[in-house]
């Protein structure tokens, strides 16, 4: 503990530490500030929380009541530092609709997303960046030019389309694998897997485009360098010259590609959870705004916005330590 | 300038369905077999010569639903692109110009929402709005304009720069001049192309939402809201769904196609193009 304190104490003199303690103290201050916009964008409409919960028929006796219990009575920034002391420690606070614990009934869930995130991650990444070098390789090529024509076509794909073609041709059409993602708790390692090899691969065809797409520019980037030329006259083969001069130093900007559409799976998830019925948090989020479940969605907004924020953070992280400059200073 | 003969092909095609697209929409009444809402025969009819796409969950004419939510999707996408870049490049504008600190205070509440992914904070502001045409348009237009006032602001804080910019306000120029007269045409060709990326963003923003029961509500047709009505007859192998959707992407992927050219005939300005 004490050594490691002092080892703490050692690096902090060095400029990448503090740079890297900026970002992080920087994302917990923007983070702050996303939970206060959260929180007032719940609050733009004069009707209140008790008022949907009773509906319109409510007596104002029992709406008066409904609001003292719920503290509605309060200003709102009372409101906001309550909801925000009880996020700190771990209290989520009530659902309205059903009124069970929020935080239990995410645990799970959380679970579910980042299982189906991680593993449409894992498929993702390596494709994308060997497809991107491929795409260098035979840069204004045919090959390069049919990958940017199916990444192009890919942005525009709405994740439903992507979705349920993937539904209607291998899971109806083929019967190779189930429509619906249903998981439970104790579930065999392989079932699970199953259940979730579609979603995650309509995931990974909603970020694979973009990532590609960032991965060739970044090497093509490099490409320009004085010394990719020398390698060039040296006689190194072209796929040489990609894999061992190029891709080592676009690795900053490639690592920054893949965090950012980390970012994008996240969002993609809610989409994609729908379309196969998975329960994850993205449906636990559309469930509770079609009821009007303000409670549920502020704190489902605020955990999607901090994994956001927080894969931006590392980006930015991984591209301070990924350069050479500040990681060795004069 | 345009030579007609040089456009590319992705670019000719693209435009031609955009066009094939935007008929569709302003004529529909005209073109449509039937009435949007009328039962016209039994559930999930397969295609046949009186229903061209077949029939849907209610046994409505697929084909005329279709038309008609083109219009309806279209045209929110249209005037929510038209809204968020109004205020995005009049505010951005004024920003790089004016400076100071209403430069400094609108900068950071753009960053600050463009911390949230839009689909999330969407649908955090629309739990408590009512669900209609008006707020839906207004929620994406202001949404979308953050990206728009960070492109535009860019541009403009370059132009604002230059001598003839200069002249103007030695000249005695009000700011209202400097923007829309100096600084707006200078800004057109980067801002252009953007409009097409920003319009296909607001069409698949507004299908998403739809396709989760949040944007337009039944009866009206929207390509979205079509996806979600059909989706339970995927799992019996009725392809009525993957028809909306199909149409969403080609008209993205059209669009798309002008805009990627356009971008490639003006300056390479890309900033602003992230999603999410």
């Amino acid at each position: 503990m004490l050594a490691r304190s002092l080892i703490g104490f050692a690096l902090m003199s060095s400029p990448i530490v503090k740079l890297i303690a900026q970002r992080i103290a920087l994302g917990i201050m923007l983070l702050l500030a996303v939970s206060v916009l959260i929180f007032v964008g719940t609050q733009i409409l004069p009707g209140d929380v008790a008022q949907s919960i009773l509906g319109q028929s409510a007596t104002p006796q029992a709406l008066a009541n409904l609001r003292e219990e719920l503290g509605l009575n309060d200003p709102a920034y009372v409101r906001y530092f309550r909801w925000l002391g009880g996020v700190l420690t771990g209290d989520l606070g009530t659902a309205l609709s059903s009124r069970q614990d929020i935080a239990s009934s995410l645990g799970g869930r959380l679970w579910n997303t980042l299982f189906l995130a991680f593993w449409a991650a894992i498929l993702s990444i390596p494709l994308a960046i060997t497809m991107g070098l491929v795409a260098v390789r035979y840069r204004n090529g045919v090959v390069d030019k049919a990958i940017s024509g199916v990444a192009l076509a890919s942005t525009s794909l709405p994740e439903f389309f992507i979705g349920y073609l993937l539904i209607y041709f291998i899971a109806v059409k083929l019967q190779w694998l189930p429509s619906v993602s249903t998981v439970y708790d104790g579930m065999p390692f392989i079932d699970r897997m199953k259940a979730i090899a579609l979603p995650a691969l309509a995931l990974t065809f909603v970020v694979f485009a973009h990532m590609m797409r960032m991965t060739r520019a970044a090497i093509l980037n490099v490409m320009q360098s004085a010394y990719i030329e020398t390698a060039e006259l040296k006689g190194l083969r072209p796929i040489e010259i990609i894999r061992r001069h190029a891709f080592p130093n676009a690795i900053a900007p490639i690592i920054n590609v893949v965090m950012l559409n980390l970012a994008f799976l996240v969002v993609g998830v809610v989409v994609v959870e729908v379309i196969f019925v998975y329960p994850g948090m993205g449906q636990y989020l559309v469930d509770h705004v079609s009821k009007r479940d303000v409670p549920v969605v502020q704190a489902v907004g605020l955990i999607f916005a901090a994994v956001y924020i927080g894969l931006n953070i590392i980006a930015d992280i991984a591209g301070i330590i990924a350069n050479p400059r500040l990681r060795h200073p004069k | 300038m345009l030579d007609l003969k040089r456009i590319p092909l992705g670019a000719a095609i693209g435009l031609i369905l955009t066009a094939l697209f935007l008929f569709v929409a302003v004529f529909a009444p005209l073109i449509s077999p039937y009435p949007m809402e009328q039962i016209v025969g039994d559930v999930w009819q397969p295609m046949s010569a009186d229903y061209l796409l077949g029939t849907d969950n209610l046994g409505r004419d697929l084909l005329s639903r279709m038309i008609y939510g083109a219009r309806t999707t279209i045209f929110i996408a249209a005037v929510a692109t038209a809204i968020s870049f109004i205020l995005g490049s009049v505010l951005g504008f004024t920003a790089a110009v004016v400076g100071g600190w209403f430069d400094m205070l609108m900068s950071r509440f753009v960053d600050l929402l463009m911390a949230i992914p839009t689909l999330i904070f969407g649908l955090v502001v629309l739990s408590v709005l009512p669900t209609t045409v008006f707020t839906l348009i207004m929620v994406m237009g202001i949404l979308d304009s953050t990206r728009v006032y960070r492109l535009s602001r860019a541009v403009a804080v370059d132009i604002n720069v230059m001598d003839f910019v200069e002249a103007a306000k030695l000249r005695g120029e009000g700011t209202r001049w400097i923007i829309f007269r100096e600084i707006l045409p200078n800004a057109l060709s980067p801002l252009i192309s953007e409009l097409g990326l920003r319009f296909i963003y607001a069409v698949l923003f507004l299908s998403a939402l739809s396709f989760l029961g949040l944007g337009v509500q039944p009866p009206q047709a929207d390509w979205g809201g079509m996806v979600k009505e059909n989706k339970d007859g995927i799992v019996f192998g009725i392809p009525a769904a993957l028809i909306p959707a199909a149409a969403i992407a080609a008209l993205a992927i059209s669009v798309n196609l002008v805009a990627d050219w356009i971008l490639n005939r003006t300056t390479d300005l890309k900033g602003g193009r992230g999603n999410g």
